[in-house]
């Protein structure tokens, strides 16, 4: 066991340093002369090289990534341009509103489309199951920030049932004590139950935007795998010795038909962590994705690199659990390890 | 699998094809539905401009914020713009955006997952190498980067929604390029004298163009999803032109005040250009690769 996952760590290895390469590459791609990038537009031909030699950037290409890899490895992900702060640090501090709403997105979406494709999958050709085909058809033609602001005109302008979409609370509230970063969470630990509410009621239409547009691969796929599982030979023994429906589908089939599920995860996640910096700007949320939209408007480098670069380690992370997951479920993939 | 996509396919060229197509849109409404909105779409991509009732840039700011009217089908928007005219003139430019990032991933990434494919070895080693640190990255976030890098254009956009959909092509590609590798028609090439590239340029590519184009039809809605979804964001595109992404970005502040029109008609035009490409790829896969079909 403990040899499968020391062995799948060694395998996110190489992606993590293609991805530290392609983000070092995508910083010396800026257009023109970096040096001049970060002096500004202003400054004269002096300061330019001041910074050209402060930035490193006289040094070989090769040394210039050594040092790089160096300040990495320090946790230093550089300032930003435009407030002068780490970029690590506020990094650091948007992450878990970042998280909370792609959990939360994802836990939706599966409590939904698990059940459907089940469902779908066991009765092909009801009702459900047409239902099934229209919303996974449906839900990849969304553009996900197009859900978002439908959802706020419907619940919010409309029905007046959704807070107004400007963060994580309510003006008149303050954070809980930060002990996950998770509001949901902290609320609960300080035992404030109207800071929960508070928080829940801000994060029910942005996960709810998430979670429609994660529902349609994963209702596909658990539609088409338990699909093939019922149609397979130890389904039909288990039939055929007299177990009962529920314990065939429940004890037999799902278990099966979870494992193609759980490898599109790391596809769904692909596609959540895109979609979060576009709900993120549609709610005003104040995680990773809007700190990097703002970055983008201010023309400020540095926090976009860091942002791209956290977003893709969590990504082989990500990849990395699915992985482990996937020898949890299925015992072939443990013995073949 | 393949002889069956071969039987299918006709002996006698374009007459067969058509008379199969016809059958497969007779068979499947939803296909012929999606083929009729894609010529809507073309249409209004190609004739937009000239048929539009109103200037897509002109502004009359005493008839701002106006909701959908007789004159104004659409609604105008924040400084008195014609909603439905910029919705149809904006077709150009998103077609065109998805149609030059598909051709070029095509042109990336299927001519290197062939050469992968066919040639194995190192080729494939390093294709397959950028194609895995490419996958790495969560592809909307690369995208985002790349298009920061590079620079804040329309080509860029291109660019970098044909980057991030590069694995896909060249595995696609790879796989087919690697069954065809030995095959007859391969060998009976290489015995009467051409050349390893020229096989895998006049043998192999056109064998493999049905899926790969099945590949491109269905990639198609994810690149506009792409290029609009970085427009949304204020990448590319840059106001007052008129393109779907910016536009819902636009009308976003108006959604909390009451003023839906603005947002919901260019998303909606998003929606259904993508739903329309989704449901002809599926098609057009069950025209090419009837076993595939779900």
């Amino acid at each position: 066991m403990l040899t499968m996952f020391l062995k799948r760590m060694l395998m996110a290895v190489p992606s993590l340093i293609g991805v530290v390469i392609v983000t070092f590459l995508l910083t010396r791609a800026l257009p023109g002369d970096p040096a001049a990038y970060f002096a500004g537009p202003a400054a004269s031909q002096e300061a330019i090289e001041q910074i050209r030699a402060k930035l490193g950037l006289d040094k070989p290409l090769i040394v210039q990534f050594g040092n790089y890899v160096n300040d990495l490895a320090h946790g230093d992900l550089g300032n930003s341009l435009t407030t002068g702060q780490p970029v690590g640090k506020e990094i650091k501090s948007r992450l878990p509103a970042s998280a909370e709403l792609t959990l939360l997105g994802l836990i939706v979406s599966m409590l939904v489309a698990v059940p459907l494709g089940i469902l779908a999958a066991t009765r092909p050709g009801s009702l459900i199951d047409h239902a099934c085909r229209v919303i996974s058809t449906a839900g990849v033609s969304l553009p996900v920030f197009f859900t978002g602001l439908i959802l706020v005109y419907v619940f919010y302008y409309l029905l007046g049932w959704a807070p107004a979409p400007l963060g994580r609370l309510d003006v008149f509230f303050s954070p809980p004590p930060q002990v996950t970063g998770f509001y949901l969470i902290d609320s609960l630990i300080a035992g404030n139950l109207e800071l929960f509410w508070s928080s829940l009621k801000q994060l029910v239409l942005p996960a709810t935007t998430l979670a429609i547009f994660s529902l349609a691969p994963i209702a596909r796929m658990t539609r088409a795998s338990m699909l093939a599982v019922l149609a397979s030979d130890f389904v039909r023994t288990a039939r055929a010795s007299g177990l009962s429906p529920h314990m065939v589908i429940v004890t037999y089939a799902f278990r099966n038909a979870m494992i193609p599920v759980v490898t599109t995860l790391g596809m769904v996640f692909s596609f959540l962590l895109g979609a979060n910096v576009l709900v993120e700007k549609v709610f005003a949320w104040p995680g990773i994705g809007s700190f990097a939209v703002e970055a983008l408007i201010a023309s400020d480098f540095a926090p976009l690199q860091g942002f791209v670069l956290t977003m893709a380690i969590m990504y082989v992370a990500l990849n990395l659990i699915i992985d482990i997951l996937y020898g949890l479920i299925d015992p072939r993939v443990r013995l073949e390890a | 699998m393949t002889d069956l996509a071969a039987a299918s396919r006709p002996s006698s060229g374009l007459a067969a094809l058509l008379r199969h197509s016809r059958y497969v849109i007779a068979e499947n409404r939803v296909t012929g539905f999606a083929f009729g909105l894609f010529l809507l779409i073309v249409l209004a991509a190609v004739f937009g401009p000239y048929i539009v009732p109103h200037d897509p840039l002109a502004s009359d700011t005493a008839a701002a914020l106006k909701p959908p009217s007789m004159k104004h089908w659409f609604g105008t928007d924040q400084i008195g713009r014609d909603v439905f005219s910029r919705v149809v003139v904006a077709t150009r430019l998103d077609f065109f955006i998805a149609v030059a990032s598909v051709a070029l991933v095509f042109l990336m990434g299927g001519l290197a997952g062939v050469a992968a494919g066919f040639f194995g070895g190192w080729t494939d080693r390093i294709v397959g190498r950028i194609a895995d640190t490419i996958m790495a990255f969560p592809l909307f976030v690369l995208a985002m980067g790349i298009v920061a890098a590079l620079g804040n254009t329309v080509q860029n956009i291109i660019l970098a929604t044909a980057i991030v959909n590069f694995p896909l092509y060249a595995r696609v590609a790879r796989a087919e390029a690697n069954v065809r590798r030995e095959a007859g028609f391969v060998q009976a090439a290489r015995l009467s004298g051409n050349g390893e590239f020229r096989i895998v340029l006049a043998q192999v590519l056109p064998n493999i163009m049905p899926i790969m184009i099945v590949q491109m039809s269905l990639t198609m809605g994810y690149a506009i999803l792409n290029a609009a979804g970085l427009s949304f964001i204020g990448l590319g595109v840059r106001p007052p032109t008129a393109e779907w992404g910016i536009m819902v970005a636009e009308g976003a502040a108006f959604m909390v005040s009451g003023e839906w029109w603005i947002a919901f008609f260019p998303g909606l035009a998003l929606m259904i250009a993508v739903f329309c490409f989704n449901l002809l790829g599926d098609g057009l896969r069950d025209i090419v690769d009837p076993q595939r079909r779900t």
